[in-house]
């Protein structure tokens, strides 16, 4: 099986959907000939030809409003906003439109369409180039949001995601497009290459979305995260020794709640984790459900490890990035609790 | 332009506000049949012109004149008058209704049922419109079902959306009429992807979007302009200026730059400026941009220059910021009376059956209406069930909305 990389698994996972269906157009921001700014899209306008991928004006409301209209025509769009921070001039054409066409017109209209956007950070990006926005989706009915944390899901992810009938937020980890970052940035760089998730088939699979994985089993906590975090969790199990349970979710709504039920009742704690600030995260909703559902198996409060409630900063981006030695310091305070 | 030391900030007036007198000597009205009509194949830059003038068919005396007149034969021109007038009557007594209680809102045509109802005439089956909230004489020229449109009106039982829309924000894809968002000008940029999508899949359909002349402002207005030229999609970009968003007057959007249609030059969009009381100049400018669109020649703008006679919508009370008198001294005329002159100086019409007529379409309209009522009205009877109201968030419902139903009781 060939090995591949994030942003090849990504590429696959477009290349093989528009073999099977030329109904899938790809374009954005520098997608076109250049094959993007992060090289996801490589290769395809050669490929398929200019009107099935192709170069768009740096106009993100632009883009995702005439993926809207392509999608209603009856095209399958898959589009490329450059960093998810570019995406607020998209937010309405996303939130009020995208998300909406189904119900407002009684399935009349609908809208498959794939918004691919790189996010989080690590990478020193500053505040505009390392935001991690899925609460502002997850927030939104008739959106779907899906974050991977493997080469492997990215791809089978991407392809379920390019065939759901609805439309579906991409959110691709930068710091993990070339090798599974674990938090440790004063590391060597570790590649794909060694790791089991980077084995991709190269023809048509899925990954469903709305399915959790268990990127570590484990036995003493539950941490339930996504993306980039997935790593630091497991870092931080391994460096504690505290056997936790990673629960990676790789799709934040529809929501894999069960697989979050399980892992909880058998364990009796629960961290959440994600590197989005933590006021209104995502993680809030989670914590909330797992004390909705799993209060009288609880030994402690649901924990939350998060970005700090500030702008992404550049100069100190280790010291707002929630590494290994925050998540091992939860862990240890939650089993000492 | 005098210069000054000092800076001042300029924030543009209308004439005339409540008290004034109407005064529209600075609106430069063309005579009838004095705009040219280029090729349908002529190049942008050789056409800048006609975003500054106004076509016009129709002159003073009711003949239809000039290059831009015959572009409809005698017995469409008496369904246009119909359609025109189907529109004004099934907005009276929809206003009627929302005054009675029977829906929350409304939103009516007057003055401007010109455009919608030709310019529906210049399409063809397969076409797609992008609609605002007060297009719906493309659904009445399409001939839409009158009563479907007021089962939605009322949210009752029979509404084809369900009760989930805001009243006239219709949807009908059988009849190429898009979902219309109540966002203004978010649909611009939509029509110009569903064209691409239509170019790229080699098909033979045109989009077409509408937007009012103060959603121009809207940055998803200027992102559907540069798509549309970069692209060349074959989609016609209308926008109604009927001079008031709510209460602010076109100078507000339109800012130093002449005529809105002259928005299109910049992108090297050709433009048209249209009389959008004259049915005949509408239609014939219509198929112009649907013909060259749909020869692949890219992407028209169409400024139809109107006035919107009524209120905004049946929230607005528009005495409050407009002399009352403005609408009867706006000088294009109303576009019923200016078309059935027309039809009565070529003797194809008469006072009399023009009076038959509305009696025809007045028992039409009320036909529909008790049928509609029938189903319910939006406080009394039958309405769509609380169950619906979980349906087609997604294809599939998902298992926290099925939690939700539950939880719901419905």
């Amino acid at each position: 099986m060939p090995r591949m990389t994030m942003i090849e698994a990504i590429r696959s996972a477009m290349d093989v959907s528009m073999e099977r269906d030329d109904r899938v157009v790809v374009f954005g921001e520098d997608v076109g000939y250049f094959g993007g700014v992060f090289r996801c899209t490589q290769g395809l306008q050669q490929k398929y030809g200019r009107t099935r991928c192709f170069d768009a004006p740096i106009s993100e409301s632009g883009i995702v409003g005439a993926a809207i209209g392509m999608a209603a025509y009856g095209l399958k769009p898959c589009v490329e906003i450059q960093f998810a921070d570019y995406m607020y001039p998209a937010y309405d054409q996303l939130t009020q439109e995208a998300a909406r066409l189904r119900y407002r017109s009684n399935h009349q209209f609908t809208c498959p369409m794939v918004v691919r956007m790189p996010t989080g950070g690590g990478i020193f990006g500053g505040q505009t180039h390392s935001q991690s926005p899925e609460a502002l989706f997850t927030h939104v009915c008739g959106l779907k949001v899906v974050v991977p944390s493997t080469p492997y899901d990215a791809k089978g992810l991407l392809v379920a995601s390019i065939e759901d009938p609805d439309p579906v937020i991409f959110l691709e980890p930068k710091r993990l497009y070339n090798g599974p970052f674990d938090g440790h940035h004063d590391r060597p760089v570790t590649p794909w290459a060694g790791h089991p998730a980077a084995d991709v088939p190269e023809g048509h699979f899925i990954v469903p979305l709305g399915e959790a994985a268990t990127a570590r089993p484990g036995s003493a906590v539950t941490i339930v995260t996504y993306g980039t975090m997935v790593h630091v969790a497991i870092a931080a199990a391994e460096e504690t020794g505290i056997d936790a349970e990673v629960i990676d979710l790789r799709t934040l709504l529809p929501l894999d709640l069960e697989a979050i039920i399980r892992s909880v009742k058998k364990t009796g704690r629960c961290l959440v984790l994600h590197e989005a600030t933590l006021t209104s995260g995502f993680g809030a909703e989670l914590a909330a459900l797992v004390q909705e559902h799993c209060f009288y198996n609880l030994e402690g409060p649901v924990a939350r490890v998060a970005g700090w409630d500030t702008p992404y900063p550049h100069a100190q981006e280790w010291d707002y990035f929630p590494g290994p030695a925050r998540v091992g310091q939860a862990l240890k305070d939650m089993m000492e609790a | 332009m005098p210069l000054s030391d000092r800076l001042s900030l300029h924030v543009p007036e209308p004439e005339v506000r409540p008290g004034g007198k109407p005064d529209f000597s600075k609106v430069d009205i063309p005579e009838a049949g004095s705009v040219r009509r280029p090729p349908e194949d002529a190049e942008a830059e050789t056409m800048r012109d006609l975003a500054y003038s106004i076509i016009r068919v129709l002159n003073p005396e009711g003949e239809a004149v000039g290059p831009w007149a015959g572009s409809l034969t005698e017995e469409e021109i008496l369904t246009g008058l119909r359609h025109m007038m189907m529109l004004r009557a099934f907005d009276q007594r929809m206003l009627m209704a929302q005054r009675q209680g029977k829906t929350s809102f409304y939103m009516q045509h007057l003055g401007e049922e010109a455009i919608s109802c030709a310019f529906q005439r210049a399409l063809k089956p397969g076409d797609m419109n992008f609609p605002t909230y007060r297009q719906a004489g493309l659904l009445i020229a399409g001939d839409y079902p009158m009563v479907d449109m007021m089962n939605q009106i009322y949210s009752n039982d029979a509404d084809p959306l369900k009760g989930r829309q805001l009243p006239v924000l219709y949807s009908a894809r059988s009849h190429g009429f898009f979902s219309v968002s109540g966002n203004l000008g978010t649909q611009y940029i939509q029509a110009v992807g569903w064209a691409m999508a239509s170019a790229i899949r080699q098909g033979t359909e045109i989009a077409s979007a509408w937007i009012g002349d103060g959603s121009t402002a809207a940055s998803d207005f200027h992102a559907a302009l540069v798509f549309a030229s970069t692209y060349r999609a074959p989609v016609i970009l209308n926008i109604v200026n009927n001079q008031w968003a709510i209460s602010t007057f076109q100078g507000i959007a339109r800012g130093g730059s002449g005529t809105f249609a002259a928005r299109g030059l910049g992108f090297g969009i050709p433009a048209l400026r249209v009389d959008g009381n004259d049915y005949l100049a509408v239609h014939a400018a219509s198929l112009w941009a649907a013909n060259r669109a749909r020869r692949n020649g890219g992407p028209t703008l169409i400024e139809h220059v109107t006035y919107r006679a009524g209120a905004h919508s049946t929230s607005d009370d528009p005495s409050a910021y407009r002399p009352k008198e403005e609408s009867s001294a706006w000088p294009l005329g109303d576009p019923i009376l200016r078309l059935k002159n027309h039809l009565i100086v070529r003797g194809l019409w008469s006072e009399d059956r023009h009076r038959q007529l509305e009696a025809e379409i007045r028992d039409e309209v009320i036909a529909a209406q008790k049928e509609a009522e029938r189903h319910g009205t939006l406080h009394a009877g039958g309405k769509p069930s609380a169950r619906d109201m979980f349906e087609d968030v997604y294809a599939e419902m998902p298992p926290h909305l099925k939690r939700q139903r539950q939880q719901a009781g419905v």
